[in-house]
């Protein structure tokens, strides 16, 4: 009885970013066979897989920067490979996708950076309302006065801050992280994985997060799934998947 | 091995001729990137003046100097700078603005581009509501396709003030009739053909910069190789291009 109270609560909750069958190829390489996810409202996913298991290609694949073979992807209610430029830019301001390599741009400043989204997404603001924006986006990530600095002279934490407070500005509902933590000293991956929690709770944002960082996976996710051989091997919350007795489930939490 | 590098070289040429193909069509679409367009010629001519300038300058020089002794032997050294004006304004001074051009400019775009697709900047511009290839190609060989042909046109003359300190060093040569003898040698046909592949060399160090920044891969090495292959390939066609135009021009009778 209690189960099944569970399960319509669940069915009730509002869809996010829903994935069925979604097949990938690479030449003869097949990266995902018959994937199937959904993200619920205010929810962290966590992606967990080893390097070129594919699980960059599938948040790709939910923005529309890769095309996938065969398979539907809704985000927001919209099926994304039917969808034509300006409708995708419309799914685009409500999804944030923070990239693994931050993918700042060098010749412009932290400001300048945070504007292009808005100025792009053809966001007519005033100058005041701009800075404002500016201001929360970059004290919500907790580097309240670098405005005028350029990428290169910020450190890897800093950069990742930044990207996020790029993501942030437009106020998504869906953030998608490429590996955040990749790359960073474990106290800054600590850091970032604090500010990922914080950011789910102040702007009510819904996750699907790409990682092999165990710290990081057990402090954000509220569920996981686990991508091997292009399929969604085992799902379930952190402690579920670290009691598994599965050897491969098991190997990603030794 | 031989087989797989003609078929490389035919793929290779024929995804060339699609992304020039998307130019066309991406060209004409709504969003002028003026402010971009504008910038990108900002830095592809006003920063290229001084190199283009050294350079121009040292060829009229050069060329001057060294045309002067064959000049002598025929007692014709009154007929210099009706020589040299001819020399620098049809071929050197434009086929050097163009190499030059390839070498600063178009491995510039190629580095440009290519580390900002390996660092996944082109995939953040897509996210952020721009389309890359028109924010970035389409200004960028817009701006080299105006400016080659200006930069030319700057060399040009800087390259015949430079003949005229040439013939000037060893010889004694007026500013008046220096000048004059330049200006009725030259013609129509000597400057109007000249100047329209001008263009064409403009449009080639673009597209060719911007293909290989684009198609990076493979981390920082794939950047070095896209800039690499930028110039080789850019400074190629530019002889190309001048072979075709002088097959051109002669068949149109003007030589």
């Amino acid at each position: 009885m209690g189960k099944k109270i569970e399960k319509v609560l669940t069915n009730s909750r509002e869809i996010m970013i829903s994935i069925q069958n979604l097949n990938i190829t690479f030449g003869t390489n097949h990266v995902l066979r018959d994937f199937n996810l959904t993200l619920y409202k205010g929810e962290n996913i966590v992606v967990l897989g080893k390097s070129g298991s594919g699980k960059s290609v599938l948040i790709k694949c939910i923005i529309g920067l890769l095309k996938a073979d065969l398979g539907k992807i809704e985000v927001l209610g919209q099926s994304i490979p039917e969808l034509n430029s300006s409708e995708l830019d419309h799914i685009r301001m409500k999804t944030g996708f923070l990239f693994q390599s931050n993918a700042l741009y060098d010749s412009m400043t932290v400001r300048d950076n945070l504007e292009f989204p808005l100025r792009r997404h053809g966001i007519k603001k005033s100058k005041a309302e701009v800075d404002f924006l500016v201001h929360e986006a970059l004290s919500n990530v907790g580097l309240p006065n670098t405005e005028n600095m350029m990428p290169a002279e910020l450190s890897g934490g800093m950069k990742k801050r930044i990207a996020l407070a790029r993501t942030l500005i437009l106020k998504p509902e869906i953030i998608l992280y490429d590996e955040p933590t990749t790359g960073l000293d474990p106290i800054t991956g600590k850091e970032i994985s604090n500010l990922m929690i914080d950011v789910q709770k102040k702007y009510n944002t819904s996750s699907i997060i790409i990682s092999h960082d165990i710290y990081c996976v057990k402090l954000v996710a509220n569920r996981i799934v686990l991508l091997i051989d292009g399929k969604c091997y085992a799902e379930g919350t952190y402690d579920e998947l670290k009691s598994s007795l599965d050897q491969k489930v098991k190997s990603f939490f030794e | 091995m031989l087989t797989q590098d003609i078929r490389n070289l035919f793929n290779e040429t024929g995804e060339i001729t699609r992304f020039t193909g998307r130019f066309f069509i991406e060209v004409f679409k709504p969003r002028l990137e003026f402010s971009e367009l504008l910038r990108q010629c900002f830095f592809i001519g006003y920063k290229s003046l001084g190199l283009v300038a050294i350079t121009a300058f040292i060829m009229g020089l050069v060329i001057t100097i060294q045309s002067r002794p064959t000049l002598v032997e025929f007692g014709a050294e009154s007929w210099l700078p009706k020589m040299v004006s001819v020399s620098l304004v049809r071929e050197i001074a434009p086929v050097i603005t163009a190499l030059i051009c390839a070498g600063k400019i178009g491995s510039g775009i190629g580095a440009e581009l290519g580390s900002m697709k390996v660092t996944e900047q082109i995939d953040a511009m897509e996210v952020s509501g721009t389309n890359p290839y028109k924010y970035l190609v389409v200004t960028r060989v817009i701006a080299t396709t105006i400016m080659i042909p200006l930069l030319a046109i700057f060399a040009n003359a800087v390259s015949l003030y430079g003949a005229y300190l040439g013939a000037n060093i060893q010889g004694v040569v007026s500013w008046d009739l220096f000048w004059t003898q330049v200006f009725e040698t030259l013609e129509f046909s000597d400057v109007f053909p000249a100047l329209i592949k001008t263009f064409f060399f403009g449009f080639i160090i673009g597209i060719i910069g911007c293909y290989k920044g684009f198609n990076s891969e493979k981390g920082t090495e794939g950047v070095g190789q896209s800039a690499n292959s930028a110039v080789v390939i850019a400074s190629l066609l530019v002889f190309i291009i001048d072979l075709l135009a002088v097959q051109i021009t002669d068949v149109l009778g003007l030589t």
